[in-house]
């Protein structure tokens, strides 16, 4: 079987006219892990949320394909049907609609592409069954299912979350945009172990961390760093344990145009960059 | 008998735009003056108090102007039928009532949702209620659930007792135009005591056009009682305005508990101009659970009066404007006693142009002290051409209570909509579950099948006018 595949040409985006991705080149395989690292402000999550489709973040040039079906043609939903998926640093709340709920159409659509609004749901039964395997397995109570979506979700329920979505929705390729941030130590290797056994193997992986708990569970194939809206450098898993121990110093200087791109960007638009960068 | 499917100019098609040819048996001429109140009284072989009330309603509604605020009334009241009598009486069975009535009732669920979970039906169409029914258990113990013109007629001191002695004629121009031209209603009295566990249901149907239909409801909950009383009204598209004018008076008496809920779906040319009004005694609760969609304009703000202490009033709303529509609705909560609480939470949506207004009015008079009152209302707008007004009024004249206020007005979230895309939803599907999660808190008071009902209304305002 062809292993599936997501490749992204001289991408650029724009957010409210003001370029943040200055042309990203990125090619991943189902099955392989790939960390997404650099400095605060160098366009890590707004790669995400192109990626997902997220109607603010305007593709000015390039192109993002899914085994070369064009995904810039689509609009998020059918991004998520066609298997790509991103667990979201700060997920909003959605008040007064159940998880159980939000999940049972969700997952109701994902896996039946061509669902027709309207149709059938997957049998209350049956996914009862599944959504609770895999809320036993993530250590989250029954009662999280009958919780409002994020509402007055603490930072480590917001998290597993993100995950439980990720477990039901199956993804080809899934964006992990900080999953591990706003965690104490328990919380995050609950969370990297599950990404894990979730995750690792059977789909893409597109880690944004800025931790190493995360990547030693999952230890990427790749690693890429962004600065300045650009992936300046790729290596191997070295690269990400290099970049946790030693910073961006080196990366820095041994690429002064980004490096000042990435400071243009953070000096002078360091309000709007940062309200960015936290969706 | 023929049945037509209509399509309405908005385009929104659903289940209750259908009209019925029948052929009624009485029908007053157009138009309001004496003559035709004299003639309504009349025809229903009224006591003398009641015509010489009507008659006196009428030059009270005649001396008094249109209100000046809340929605524009653009009503010709001389272009209205103010009495039809579509039958001969009332029927026991559903067999009785004429075919093409019935099936008007068919098409609405009335029959079958009576046989699921209702201790009670009453079903009015046009000016009279065509079918009633009681459980027999109900009836033993002396409870009294009739059409408010019998009642008068087997239960005269009673309903004299208390009828317009909460909403009397002089209190506003609707008020007073029901009071001289009622027809139809219900009267419930349950005796001291009496839980009824299953809800009694009135379904009021407008069939003609231009037609003004005018009930009164009388309900009358004794010391230590229970009810749960609803009612449910829809009438069919028609291309000129009809009027809706009800009045509602409730009495909760000592212990006892009351809750009153309605479900709308008037078509888009309807005037809803509807007076509620409860009071409530010593540690008794009254519950007004209010939701209104369709109608041209509503103006409508169920009233608590907490005369008591220990008494208890909460009034939970819920209005969606689509094209058109303006719902002006909100609440009314009076503290006159000590250690009474109350609540009010409002939900509003705006869709296609709709307007929304909370109106509403907490007081809490002299001697109302440790009064507790708390206010929610939140508005949802979910495009740039719709629009939410809040009027609150607050008048305090106790030193030591408690009253409290929150309001807030949303749009539909970008972030949100783009959360619940992310995850395979199409934008029609995120919106409707942002929407239906919006008035959720309210919804989850409905008893289930209400419950049900009320999310396939909304469901069906938000994909009949995808804009």
């Amino acid at each position: 079987m062809a292993t599936d595949l997501l490749t992204i040409t001289d991408l650029h985006v724009s957010v409210d006219d003001k370029p943040i991705l200055r042309g990203v080149n990125l090619r991943m395989q189902r099955g392989e892990t790939h960390a997404l690292m650099g400095p605060n402000g160098s366009g890590k999550s707004t790669l995400g949320l192109a990626l997902m489709g997220h109607p603010k973040y305007v593709v000015t040039q390039g192109a993002i394909e899914l085994n070369g079906v064009d995904l810039l043609a689509m609009e998020a939903d059918a991004r998520a049907r066609a298997g790509i998926f991103m667990a979201f640093q700060r997920p909003v709340a959605i008040p007064g609609v159940k998880m159980a709920d939000f999940l049972r159409h969700a997952t109701t659509n994902v896996r039946f592409p061509d669902r027709k609004e309207g149709e059938q749901l997957i049998p209350m039964k049956d996914f009862r069954k599944e959504l609770r395997a895999k809320m036993d397995h993530l250590r989250m109570d029954v009662e999280f299912a009958r919780r409002y979506v994020n509402d007055g979700f603490s930072g480590g329920e917001m998290k597993r979350a993100e995950i439980l979505q990720m477990a039901m929705l199956q993804p080809k390729f899934a964006i992990l945009d900080e999953t591990d941030s706003g965690l104490d130590a328990d919380a995050v290797r609950l969370a990297s172990e599950s990404i894990a056994e979730i995750g690792r193997n059977n789909m893409g992986l597109l880690i944004i961390t800025h931790h190493d708990k995360l990547l030693e569970h999952n230890p990427p194939d790749f690693t890429h760093v962004m600065l300045g809206g650009r992936i300046v450098e790729t290596g191997g898993v070295e690269l990400a344990a290099e970049l946790y121990s030693q910073g961006y110093d080196r990366i820095r200087r041994t690429y002064p145009e980004a490096e000042a791109e990435n400071r243009a960007m953070l000096d002078h638009d360091e309000p709007q960059l940062s309200a960015v960068e936290r969706e | 008998m023929t049945t037509d499917l209509l399509t309405d100019p908005i385009g929104e098609i659903n289940k209750y735009n259908f009209r019925t040819e029948t052929t009624p048996v009485f029908r007053a001429r157009k138009g309001l003056d004496a003559n035709i109140v004299s003639q309504i009284s009349e025809m229903k072989n009224e006591p003398e108090w009641m015509r010489d009330f009507r008659l006196r309603s009428l030059r009270i509604f005649e001396s008094k102007p249109m209100p000046h605020w809340g929605g524009n009334i653009g009503i010709d009241f001389q272009d209205i039928y103010y009495y039809l009598k579509p039958t001969d009486g009332q029927s026991r069975t559903w067999d009785d009532v004429p075919q093409e009535i019935k099936d008007t009732f068919d098409k609405l669920g009335i029959p079958e949702a009576e046989r699921k979970m209702l201790a009670g039906v009453k079903a009015q169409f046009e000016s009279e209620v065509v079918y009633g029914s009681l459980k027999d258990e109900l009836a033993s113990k002396g409870v009294i659930f009739l059409d408010t013109d019998s009642a008068v007629r087997d239960h005269p001191d009673l309903v004299r007792e208390y009828f317009s002695t909460i909403i009397p004629p002089e209190d506003n121009k609707f008020a007073a135009l029901n009071s001289a031209v009622w027809s139809g209603g219900s009267f419930i009295y349950i005796p001291k005591g009496v839980k009824i566990e299953f809800p009694l249901q009135a379904y009021f149907r407008i069939n003609a056009e231009n037609m003004g239909q005018f009930e009164r409801t009388l309900i009358i909950v004794d010391e230590g009682a229970e009810v749960h009383y609803v009612e449910g009204c829809t009438a069919p598209m028609y291309s000129s305005e009809s009027l809706h004018s009800a009045v509602v008076e409730i009495v909760v008496k000592r212990g006892g508990r009351c809750r009153y809920t309605t479900i709308q779906n008037w078509a888009n040319n309807i005037y809803n101009l509807v007076t509620k009004r409860a009071v409530a005694f010593r540690d008794a609760t009254m519950e007004w659970v209010d939701g209104n969609l369709g109608s041209r304009l509503t103006m409508k703000y169920p009233a608590v009066y907490l005369r008591e202490p220990g008494a208890r009033g909460e009034i939970l709303s819920i209005a969606f404007a689509g094209a058109g529509q303006h719902q002006d609705a909100g609440a009314k909560l009076v503290h006159c006693a000590p250690h009474t609480t109350g609540r009010i939470v409002s939900k509003s949506l705006s869709k296609n142009g709709g307007r929304s207004s909370y109106r509403g009015l907490v007081r809490v008079e002299k001697g109302a002290e440790h009064s507790k009152c708390n206010v929610v209302c939140d508005a949802l707008i979910l495009d740039p051409r719709s629009r939410s007004d809040t009027y609150p009024y607050i008048e305090i004249c106790e030193q030591n209570v408690s009253v409290g206020h929150e309001a807030s007005v949303s749009k539909i979230g970008e972030e949100q909509l783009f959360y619940l895309m992310s995850r395979g939803l199409t934008e029609p599907e995120a919106s409707t579950m942002i929407v239906n999660g919006f008035i959720e808190p309210l919804v989850k008071e409905l008893p289930m099948e209400y419950a049900v009902e009320m999310n396939r209304l909304i469901q069906l305002q938000m994909e009949g006018s995808v804009g």
